[in-house]
């Protein structure tokens, strides 16, 4: 019996009923994340117009809340537009190697379940016990960092196959900016996995249901690091120099009209929607919560996960109304020189508080002696980005000087 | 089941190795060689090594195909290039030989191989725990073969060091030879 899934369901023998669980989950899983990609399109559109002091979509439905479906239908009734210089196939392709990812990935999200007091976060449905995530591979949350680093694939592949200037300038942009932040990334959560000891996702959970989360070690330096490269990855602002408007029209969907402009669309907020959810999952203890009322316990750690994950959007979309966007090379600078080395140094310190737990050695002695090494490199780094920013300076005064002097 | 999976990865992986060596457009190789290494991926599932499965699919896929698309669609050399140029004399002909003699090196292993492949798996139970090989890998690398992995991380230094040399270099006369005549006049007239 091959080992595909830690979940309890998969287990045992694989039966009709065993099927019929697991296609109610991706059935549910489904349509509730189209769900609330409609509603959190319109939560974001409805929340930056209050910050802006206007009124927002109010016409279609109750506080404008069915507009979503409005855009959406009429996208679908649009005419849908082929470049002539684009690459046919290529430019057929591309928005569903941006969606697919982002569908894929929210599979691995536990989003409810109790963890507390030594549970493992089953629940039973028709008699089965089960995990409420679609899939909990043993590689758990790798998993979302392989279908993100497919998910560039489509923003780039969009841009080039346009045929046109400025979605190529935008692609390239975007994937030289997701390579960069997804390092950052991954090296945040590098840590969760030192301080759980696994990689599946509900096994992740279970390790946080103390009531601190594992915040001393997680919370402050890997999670700050996660959520900058997390905004950075999936291109909002203040990184979306992707589709900055003002220098490249659209971005890499200037191209895409009608439902390929859709897809794109309900990608780019579906990613959004996943991304809060693996940042509550690996460092906000994902469902877990205090269960005040004994009767319906089961809805607890739901609720409690939806309310994280609403917290995350709004933060998202707080963001987007008040910080301008990044220059390119303050986005290289930041990503490569301080959230890089950053979260490598926590990695190794916490490392290194393993190791000295293992060999008994006082924390007391552990922590201050990481912090000075920490720190010296800290200094080092500085120096030497100062140097090469010096000499960088000079070789463009020099290359100026000597321009002009050929002239 | 598993003689399906395979099958099906067999020839996702076949057709897309002969779409990169088949495409005229770089790029479209390039998502063909992507679709080899998802086709390995499962491969590597089927073996129940999900952790490499993984790590294929986010350094191979993830990373350097990704960087080989971006230096194509960067310096703009994905329209369909003259095939008919040859950068090194002689390349075609070798590339043939070259090709000829690997895959004659690997049916004459394959045939002359004590007992030649079966096909049955060499251990039938699992090593340790199946669904934590991740541990069983990492345990594996830092124990018995941690000198190999310090090697390999000096390598990539090495790697690493020599492209920032040789992306550095063009610029680097020019620059000096102008900080060093500005340096000279600027003392000379100091001096005085």
């Amino acid at each position: 019996m091959m080992i595909i899934a830690l979940d309890p369901l998969l287990s045992s023998d694989i039966g009709l009923s065993v099927i019929l669980v697991m296609l109610m989950k991706v059935v549910i899983a489904f349509a509730l994340l189209m769900v609330s990609v409609m509603l959190v399109i319109w939560f974001e559109r409805k929340i930056v117009a209050d910050m802006h002091n206007r009124v927002g979509p109010s016409l279609a439905g109750p506080w404008g809340i069915l507009q979503t479906l409005a855009d959406g239908i009429k996208l679908f009734f649009k005419e849908d537009l082929l470049p002539e210089r684009a690459d046919r196939i290529v430019f057929r392709l591309a928005p569903y190697l941006s969606l697919v990812p982002a569908f894929l990935s929210f599979a691995i999200v536990p989003i409810g379940g109790d963890f507390t007091n030594g549970g493992d976060g089953t629940v039973s449905i028709f008699g089965h016990r089960t995990l409420l995530q679609v899939a909990d591979p043993p590689v758990g949350i790798l998993l979302f960092l392989a279908l993100s680093s497919i998910a560039v694939y489509g923003v780039m592949l969009a841009g080039w196959s346009s045929g046109s200037k400025y979605p190529l300038l935008g692609s390239v942009r975007a994937s030289a900016q997701m390579i960069s932040y997804e390092a950052a990334l991954g090296l945040s959560m590098a840590t969760v996995f030192l301080s759980s000891g696994t990689l599946s996702t509900s096994g992740i959970v279970a390790g946080q249901a103390t009531w601190n989360w594992n915040l001393v070690t997680t919370g402050i330096i890997p999670f700050v690091i996660f959520v900058i490269a997390g905004t950075a990855e999936l291109n909002r602002p203040p990184f979306d120099l992707v589709e900055a408007e003002q220098e490249l029209v659209g971005g890499f969907h200037t191209e895409y009209s009608s439902i390929r402009f859709a897809l794109f669309f309900l990608a780019e907020f579906m990613n959004m929607i996943t991304m809060s959810a693996i940042a509550v999952t690996l460092f906000l203890g994902g469902p877990n919560g205090p269960i005040l009322i004994k009767q319906i316990s089961w809805v607890w750690p739901i609720l409690w996960f939806f309310l994280k994950v609403m917290a995350f959007l709004f933060t998202f979309v707080w963001l987007r109304a008040t910080l301008p966007r990044l220059r390119y090379d303050q986005l290289m600078d930041l990503g490569w020189k301080l959230l890089i080395p950053a979260s490598l140094g926590w990695f190794l310190l916490i490392a290194a508080l393993n190791i000295g737990e293992d060999r008994g050695w006082s924390s007391l002695l552990v922590v201050p002696i990481g912090l000075l090494i920490l720190s010296a490199a800290a200094l080092l780094l500085k120096g030497a980005i100062k140097k090469a920013k010096d000499s960088n300076l000079d070789a463009a005064d020099l290359s100026e000087i000597s321009e002009g002097s050929d002239q | 089941m598993e003689t399906i999976v395979f099958l099906i990865s067999a020839v996702v992986i076949l057709s897309g190795a002969l779409g990169v060596i088949f495409s005229k457009n770089p790029v479209h190789s390039a998502l063909f060689m992507v679709q080899t290494l998802f086709g390995a991926a499962v491969l590597f599932v089927l073996l129940e090594a999900t952790f490499l499965a993984a790590i294929q699919v986010i350094v191979y896929a993830g990373a350097i195909v990704i960087l080989f698309v971006f230096v194509i669609t960067l310096l703009g050399i994905d329209r369909a290039e003259d095939l008919k140029v040859e950068p090194i004399a002689g390349q075609r002909p070798l590339a043939v030989v070259l090709g000829a003699s690997i895959f004659g090196i690997i049916l004459t292993v394959l045939i002359v191989a004590v007992g030649g492949p079966t096909g049955v798996r060499e251990a039938n139970t699992p090593i340790g725990d199946a669904a934590d090989n991740t541990r069983l890998l990492g345990e594996t690398l830092f124990s018995k073969q941690v000198f190999s992995v310090e090697l390999t991380a000096l390598l990539l230094t090495v790697a690493v060091i020599g492209a920032v040399v040789l992306s550095a270099r063009p610029q680097k006369p020019l620059i000096r030879t102008l900080q060093e005549s500005d340096t000279e006049e600027e003392t000379e007239e100091g001096g005085e």
